[in-house]
């Protein structure tokens, strides 16, 4: 068993604009179980923020509790880090991005950290449009303590135990949608060619940019009964493929083509359909979101992809018009700004 | 892509980076283990079997696996390869018992071998476990040929070259020393069944034509004939003003021999630029450490007298100048320089000379006065001769000697047992899973960040003194297991099973050198431009699979895997697994059935 993976890497790689190497945006080696989904996440994540320039001493990662909340144990090991209460994820968020606006926040939740025990602090956290990434890292069922089903699980879906789950799933972009989140997009952890260029999208999104990251657990729930296992996510995925037209200061490309439709051929003889481009999908509106995610649900495939985002998004801090700047910034004569200041504020109640 | 054939020998013998290079494809890797589990009798007997002269070799091979090396290209210097097996042969027990047993009962077959050099004695040992009755002519007193005459006893002492040599007497061929055979026909004409020359390269190159070359003879050597009179005592003194000329190694083992002898100022002086010298960097490096001064972009114009005396040399100036083709030409810049000596040793090179050799026995000559052989059965135009060594295809080095001799034990074979030499026997290799547990390995996967640990030197002064003196100290134990800890184990491949593979991307991602690609499928070069990482080393080779569910194919790019085993590790369903992979050159046929020496690397 290995407890360290060697320092070097390809020595023909090139660093980023910023001079740092993409082994600068990695963390420590993961101890999740062999071939789960969350760590080809985490390889999509360091990938993105290495692409997109950002400096890792300006980003926090916070996260809840699960096999996925440990993530980001394995990936920005120079960043900032809050591993939090389960389901608490968004409060901690909440809290430091109010007291330091500039900084990048990158939550990391599972389906069991968000859908269920932290269900309400995620509902809230997207009505106020903070400015974060929220991912989820989707693999329908409480990986950590075992695989029992979760608030996604779909109705049917057996993981290794071989229940059907009785229960509505909860959707959560449908959720994120209803709830007020300004960017919503589907992805599957073994498909970082639309991944990546989704989180480096969403972390340039101003206000709450939330991903559920379909991501099967290999131990689990990847079964041949389960609507969360590899072949399953794979063979009925289809793309919006919206994601080259994002109105962005730089350009983001994938290599999808909108419009194109693509056939696999399965061992099996099976076709799997890929539908590049949904052209009933207009992105800036939520209704058209959520029409199509239906539309897909009934179809029984998962749309994946960019499905909605708002250009005119104003986030927490704007709605609420608090302070420019981080906290830290502020002198002492703002920080205790005396008798005469606090006079003020009295006399105002009187 | 064509999907990879993991099953033909070559694939992964082209991943285990030195094995490939090394003319005699010493299993390299697997022996540096064997050092690391301070397991040195096995690890020389492991090379013993490639290479017949690990002591000698971990002294003086040419190295050509360093350069060739897959951890030069992670980190700036390779692994130490051939100070490591110098560890092997100096730290094993006795190893005779080991040895082949020669039969009593011989095969009936006589074969004369004509020179005692490497390739010689290789086919000798190659040959004497087979029964041959072997007759070893040489004109030296004593075996090991250019490795006893040449080389320095402060680069290779006696004792080991005796050590290894003796080996191969003890087998018993009938050794005729001091014998030089001036007929080639008469050799024929004793009725051997066959014949190998391995008379070497043995004629230095001169200045004939230089101003005062024949009224300065008495003072001008030939370097090689020089060393060679030094090493049989024939020659115990030079004068105190030396200058060598020539850049090659040859070179530096006469400046530093005329430092030992008496030179007190002693300077190499070349015609080319110092980065463009024939010798090797660590011979230049040795001979600038004991402050020889190298004066490049000189070219010898004429030996000057005094009185009938050397007294000095002239040089033209020149500067090198390349044309579109980075063809190069010396261009005299017009200044003249004088160097004073009293002796000047000529280091310049080195050609075949077989004067010995009738030219109508059948044997054809090109147009250099070269014997024609087949490169691969080395076998001359006259069936029952073959050729191996310096003699076969000119001056190269005791390593190259070694594979020419294995080889040519093999035509030997082949013929007199009536068989064709062109059916060469396959190498024999093997794929053992390094599997222990679950996510454990036989092998020490882990890669140490170390830089190359440097091999200490005697002291400076002393050796100076005393031209038997061994330079070089070599590697105490503790610095060996540090060194050998530094070999990535390319041997250890990475083999995939596309069949079990969920496409979850563990491998890719947890991969240090983003080795592995799951990617639509493509020609060489679309692939190449497109994967994770630049792809621009083509002698490293994509081992390509098909097969994946979603269509796709795993291209992996060998160039800079490290066969750390984490992509095994990740990988939840097995469908990668670590197999170390044996790949051994077939010694003579019989031998095929029979190892010449029994190693197993075992579990642990
Ligand atoms: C100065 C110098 C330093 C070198 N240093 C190195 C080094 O560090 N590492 C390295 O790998 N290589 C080195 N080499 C090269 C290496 O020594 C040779 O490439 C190698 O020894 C060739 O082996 P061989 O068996 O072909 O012939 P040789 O080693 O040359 O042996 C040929 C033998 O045949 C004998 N012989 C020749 N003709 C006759 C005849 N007609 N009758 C009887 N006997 C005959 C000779 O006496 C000699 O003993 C060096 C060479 C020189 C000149
Ligand atoms: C307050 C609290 N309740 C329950 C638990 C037990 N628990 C730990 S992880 C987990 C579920 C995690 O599921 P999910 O967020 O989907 O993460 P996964 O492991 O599947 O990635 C639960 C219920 C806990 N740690 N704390
Ligand atoms: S239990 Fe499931 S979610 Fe947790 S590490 Fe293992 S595969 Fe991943
Ligand atoms: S790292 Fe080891 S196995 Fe690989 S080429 Fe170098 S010496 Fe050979
Ligand atoms: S052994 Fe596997 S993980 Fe390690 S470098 Fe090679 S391909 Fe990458
Ligand atoms: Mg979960």
């Amino acid at each position: 068993m290995s407890y360290a993976k060697s320092t070097f890497r390809h020595p023909a790689l090139q660093p980023n604009a910023l001079g740092y190497s993409k082994r600068d945006y990695e963390g420590g080696l993961s101890t999740l179980c062999a071939g789960c989904g969350h760590d080809s996440v985490g390889a999509a994540i360091v990938q993105a923020c290495f692409e997109a320039n950002i400096e890792p001493h300006k980003v926090a990662k916070i996260s809840g509790i699960g096999c996925s909340s440990k993530t980001p144990a394995y990936f920005l090991g120079k960043s900032h880090g809050f591993n939090s209460v389960h389901g608490r994820m968004p409060s901690v968020a909440t809290g430091a991005n109010m007291a330091n606006r500039d900084m990048i926040y990158l939550g990391v939740s599972g389906d069991g950290d968000s859908a269920s025990i932290g269900f309400g602090q995620f509902a809230h956290v997207n009505r106020r449009n903070l400015n974060m990434l929220y991912m989820v890292e989707n693999n329908g069922c409480y990986g950590l303590t075992k695989g029992q089903d979760s608030a996604t699980t779909d109705v049917g879906s057996a993981s290794k135990k071989g229940v059907a789950n009785p229960f509505t799933a909860i959707d959560l972009c449908a959720t994120a949608l209803e709830m007020g989140a300004t960017f919503v997009a589907r992805s599957f952890s073994g498909d970082k060619e639309q991944l990546v260029p989704l989180i480096k999208a969403a972390l340039r999104h101003p206000g709450f940019a939330f991903i559920d990251v379909l991501s099967p657990c290999v131990t689990f729930n990847n079964t041949a009964t389960s609507t969360k296992s590899y072949d399953y996510v794979r063979e009925h995925a289809a793309a919006t493929g919206a994601i080259d037209v994002i109105p962005m200061k730089e350009e983001i490309t994938t290599d999808y083509q909108p419009g194109h439709n693509h056939e696999v051929t399965l061992h099996d003889g099976s076709v799997v359909h890929l539908y590049k481009g949904d052209v009933e999908l207009d992105v800036t509106s939520r209704d058209s979101a959520q029409a199509a995610i239906r539309r897909h649900q009934s179809e029984g495939s998962v749309l994946t992809g960019l499905l909605y985002m708002d250009p005119q998004s104003r986030d927490f801090h704007q709605m609420v018009n608090s302070i420019k700047g981080p906290l830290r910034d502020l002198g002492e004569s703002a920080l205790c700004p005396g008798q005469t200041a606090l006079d003020a504020i009295n006399a105002s109640f009187r | 892509m064509r999907p990879s054939d993991i099953a033909e020998p070559e694939h992964f013998h082209k991943v285990v980076d030195c094995q490939y290079a090394c003319p005699a494809h010493t299993p390299v890797p697997q022996y540096i283990r064997l050092i690391a589990q301070q397991r040195y009798s096995e690890a020389y007997l492991l090379n013993w079997e490639s290479n017949v002269f690990p002591g000698v070799l971990g002294r003086t091979c040419d190295r050509p696996c360093e350069p060739a090396c897959r951890r030069g290209r992670v980190e700036e210097e390779p692994v130490a390869i051939c100070r490591l097996k110098r560890v092997a042969a100096d730290f094993k027990e006795d190893i005779k018992a080991q040895l082949p047993t020669i039969p009593e009962q011989k095969n009936g077959k006589r074969v004369a071998l004509i020179g005692a050099g490497p390739a010689a004695l290789t086919v000798a040992r190659d040959l004497a476990p087979l029964g041959y009755q072997l007759d070893i002519y040489d004109a030296q007193p004593k075996g090991g040929g250019f490795m006893r005459s040449q080389i320095p006893s402060f680069r290779l002492p006696a004792a080991v070259l005796d050590e290894e040599v003796g080996y191969i007497l003890d087998m018993g061929p009938t050794t005729h020393f001091n014998h030089y055979v001036d007929s080639l026909k008469s050799i024929v004409d004793k009725g051997y069944d066959a014949v190998f020359v391995g008379s070497g390269a043995p004629r230095g190159r001169d200045l004939p034509n230089l101003p005062g070359r024949q009224e300065a003879d008495s003072d001008i050597h030939i370097g090689i004939d020089w060393l060679a009179n030094v090493a049989f005592e024939h020659t115990k003194a030079i004068g105190e003003k030396v200058i060598v000329l020539g850049g090659g190694n040859t070179a530096m083992d006469c400046c530093r021999t005329a430092l030992r002898l008496g030179g007190t100022d002693v300077k190499v002086i070349v015609r080319s630029p110092f980065d463009e010298m024939k010798a090797s960097a660590w011979e230049k490096e040795d001979a600038i450490h004991e402050d020889i001064p190298i004066i490049d972009n000189h070219v010898p114009s004429e030996f000057v007298l005094e009185s009938g005396k050397l007294v000095g040399m002239r040089f033209d100036k020149v500067e090198a100048q390349y044309d579109d083709n980075g063809k190069r030409s010396l261009v005299p810049t017009g200044e003249q320089v004088f160097y004073p000596c009293d002796q000047v040793l000529v280091a310049i090179g080195q050609e075949n000379a077989f004067p010995w050799i009738e030219r109508d026995i059948g044997i054809e000559f090109d147009k250099w006065e070269c014997p024609v052989v087949d490169a691969t059965s080395f076998q001359s135009t006259l069936p029952q001769v073959f050729f191996g060594g310096d003699a076969a295809f000119g001056p190269k080095n005791v390593i190259t000697a070694v594979a020419h001799g294995h080889q040519a034990a093999i035509s030997i074979d082949l013929f007199c047992q009536g068989e064709s030499v062109l059916q060469r026997p396959a190498p024999r290799t093997n794929l053992i899973s390094q599997k222990m547990n679950i996510h454990d390995w036989t092998y020490d996967n882990g890669v140490a960040s170390d830089l190359r640990y440097v091999v200490p030197l005697a002291d400076k002064q002393q050796a100076l003194a005393d031209r038997r003196l061994e330079v070089e100290l070599g590697f105490d134990v503790a610095t060996a297991y540090q060194e050998a800890e530094r070999c990535l184990n390319c041997d250890v491949q990475t083999v995939f099973d596309a069949a079990n593979c969920i496409e979850c991307d563990a491998c890719a991602d947890v991969c240090p050198t983003s080795c592995i690609n799951f990617t639509a499928d493509g020609d060489e070069d679309d692939l190449r431009g497109r994967l994770n990482a630049p792809s621009t080393n083509r002698d490293q080779v994509l081992y390509i699979a098909d097969g994946l569910k979603t269509g796709r194919i795993m291209a992996k790019d060998e160039n800079v895997c490290l066969h750390c085993g984490l992509c095994a590790e990740r990988c939840p369903t097995g469908a990668w697994d670590m197999q170390q992979f044996n790949y051994q050159v077939t010694k003579s046929a019989e031998l095929l059935a029979v190892p010449l020496v029994q190693i197993q690397e075992s579990v642990g």
